[in-house]
């Protein structure tokens, strides 16, 4: 595996909505690729012969039948929220949203 | 952000279909109508009070684990099936990664490369330009399944109360209701009739679901929505779908969203068309990007710069286990299959024997159905027809409401058409009368015999040639008449199917035994 450069760092962060400084980026990437350095070694592993696997369980077709299931009251739902208008959950607004 | 700017320049559509060859694919999303969500046992009714429908699964809660709804998968392996689809033996839900508050959890659970169905495709009906029709197969490319988001309202910056910037309120009842996306693969060939063809595909596809009794399939609720993808290449030779237009690359597409009838489905690929076609004749480049439909002025504006696949982060969900449909509950989910839509327009029109033209009106009238019952009830083809497409029609559009849901507001029904048609072919009534028997109908008066009675409206008939041909088989049933006069009031019956046949069918049962046993008397 590569290491990341700024750009994909800059990319990333975009992503996950964090704002990094110049400074904070030119120090993440340092710290980055001596993670990813790291973590490169589990592809020494010998896997040629290993299907990939994302469930550890060999299960298939877990499913519930279509019945409806008590939920939570409004107030409930709401009750954690920092805050609320009109029932609804208020959060600041996306710029990208029409 | 969608910013309203000036217009943007457009290209006469036939200059622009004369310069370039365009390039659909179409995206639509469809709500089950399922009982519950697709990952949480939460109801989905429409429109009930804001987040009185959510628990800690959908709402994204810490530690709350889905499980998926069977019916869901069901609903989408016949949805599959209908199209045509291959199904796959195995497949995983993943997680699309994103920040928008109206998925609480940051991310929808989604399928990526592991559809649930795929390589399908859907014929659809256009007109061939010369009066007729003709079919049009789109390919579907796969068809998914994932959970709707939740809705959003937003409020505007000068009266913002969060640090007096603009914020949004989330209602979560929507968010986790099994949705499919159904995604075509590029529809090329399609030349000038473009819009055409995008319309009568998303209207197929609405009438398929509706006959899979799947989903509401209503628009203009949101519980089917089209996103429309266009781009524009040069026209190369005179066939759009000749050899030398299929070699030419694609050009960048941009995707109308927010696009929810079916009208503006056609109006959206023929605006957006003419408004690349006039980009690209100044030589100008097409900007990869999402773009917004706006009903009222019937134009498209521009939206977000489109993110690379990749930007959602994509992986497994490790919360959900495969989804594995064994070949013998696929075989079971075929065989719960309705005839399609077409076909069962092909059959009925054949046994209505109906020209393409009658059948195309009947079909945009949406009186398929209706006449379908009323023959049911004992009409004739052409009868039911005539009466549903006559004054029930009109006055429905004049009203601006379809056929289907005028008549079912006025409570006139099939079998109230089929007793008017009873009325005229029996004699009593004769054609202006039953109009006027109609009228009544419509305004509420009751059936129509109770109307025709009220309003005295009844055919003074000549009986002479009814009362001869009684004589007649009276005449020629010496030993019947006999044991009738004896009193043996059953033996009428052997009579009143002689004197039906010298009448041709054409007298009133009824009335036919009150002649004879008065005869005999
Ligand atoms: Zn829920």
């Amino acid at each position: 595996m590569s290491s990341l450069s700024r750009e994909d760092v800059a990319h990333l962060a975009g992503l996950a909505r964090i704002d990094l400084s110049d400074a904070e980026l030119d120090k993440m990437v340092g710290e980055l690729a001596v993670i990813l350095e790291s973590v490169a070694k589990v592809q020494q592993a010998p896997i040629a012969d290993v299907a990939p696997m994302s469930h550890p369980m060999p299960l298939t077709n877990v499913t519930r039948p279509d019945v409806v299931r008590p939920g939570l009251t409004p107030d409930e739902a709401l009750s954690g929220a920092p805050e609320q208008e009109l029932g609804r959950f208020a959060v600041p607004r996306i710029l990208d949203e029409d | 952000m969608a910013v309203t700017s000036a217009a943007d320049r457009v290209l006469d559509y036939d200059e622009a279909v004369a310069k370039f060859d365009p390039v659909m694919g179409l995206e639509v999303h469809v709500e089950l109508h399922t009982a519950t969500k697709m990952f949480c046992g939460c109801p989905t009714t429409f429109g009930a009070e804001p987040n009185s429908q959510v628990c800690p699964v959908c709402l994204g809660l810490p530690g709350a684990l889905p499980v998926v709804n069977e019916k869901a998968v069901e609903s989408a392996v016949r949805i599959g099936l209908a199209l045509n689809c291959e199904i796959a033996e195995w497949c995983r839900f993943a997680r699309k990664n994103y920040f928008y508050p109206d998925m609480p959890k940051n991310f929808q659970t989604s399928q990526y490369d592991e559809p649930i169905a795929f390589n399908g495709y859907l014929d659809v009906e256009v007109e061939d330009g010369s009066g007729g029709t003709e079919i049009f197969r789109v390919e579907i490319e796969r068809a998914h399944m994932e959970e709707d988001t939740g809705k959003s309202l937003h409020v505007g910056g000068s009266t913002g109360r969060i640090h007096g910037a603009e914020y949004s309120l989330v209602d979560y009842n929507r968010a986790g209701i099994p949705l499919i996306e159904i995604v075509t693969k590029p529809i090329v060939g399609a030349g000038e009739r473009a819009p055409e063809v995008a319309k009568a595909y998303v209207s197929a596809l609405r009438d398929l679901l509706r006959a899979l009794d799947v989903s509401d399939v209503k628009m203009e609720q949101g519980s089917m929505r089209c996103d429309a993808n266009v781009s524009l290449r040069v026209r190369a030779g005179d066939d759009p779908r000749g050899d030398a237009q299929l070699a030419v690359p694609f050009g960048t597409r941009t995707e109308t969203k927010n696009v929810n009838s079916l009208r503006s489905v056609e109006r959206a690929v023929r605006y957006e068309m003419s408004r690349q076609a006039a980009i690209l004749d100044e030589g100008g480049t097409i900007l990869q990007e999402t773009r917004h439909w706006h009903e009222d002025t019937g134009m498209t504006t521009s939206g977000r710069v489109k993110s690379d696949a990749d930007d959602y982060r994509y992986f497994p969900e490790p919360d959900l286990v495969p989804v594995a449909p064994t070949r013998e509950t696929v075989d079971e989910l075929r065989g719960t299959l309705p005839e399609p839509p077409g076909l069962r327009r092909k059959r009925l029109q054949s046994e209505w024997g109906f020209s393409d033209l009658e059948m195309r009106d009947v079909v945009n009238a949406r009186a398929v159905e209706l006449i379908e019952e009323t023959v049911a009830a004992g009409a004739g083809a052409a009868a039911a027809k005539k009466w549903w497409l006559g004054e029930p029609s009109r006055r429905a559009n004049a009203e601006g409401q379809d056929l289907v849901s005028y008549a079912a507001g006025l409570g006139f029904a099939p079998a109230h058409v089929a007793e008017l048609d009873r009325l005229v072919t029996s004699g009593r009534l004769n054609d202006s009368m039953a109009r006027q028997v109609l009228d009544g109908v419509l305004a509420g008066e009751g059936t129509p015999t109770e109307v025709a009675d009220a309003r005295g409206l009844e055919l003074v008939q000549d009986d002479s040639a009814l009362e001869a041909a009684v004589d007649r088989v009276i005449d020629a049933n010496p030993d019947i008449a006999e044991k009738i006069r004896g009193g043996k009031v059953q033996a009428a019956g052997a009579l009143i199917g002689q004197v039906m046949k010298e009448m041709k069918g054409q007298a009133d049962a009824g009335k036919v035994r009150a002649l004879i046993l008065a005869r005999l008397s």
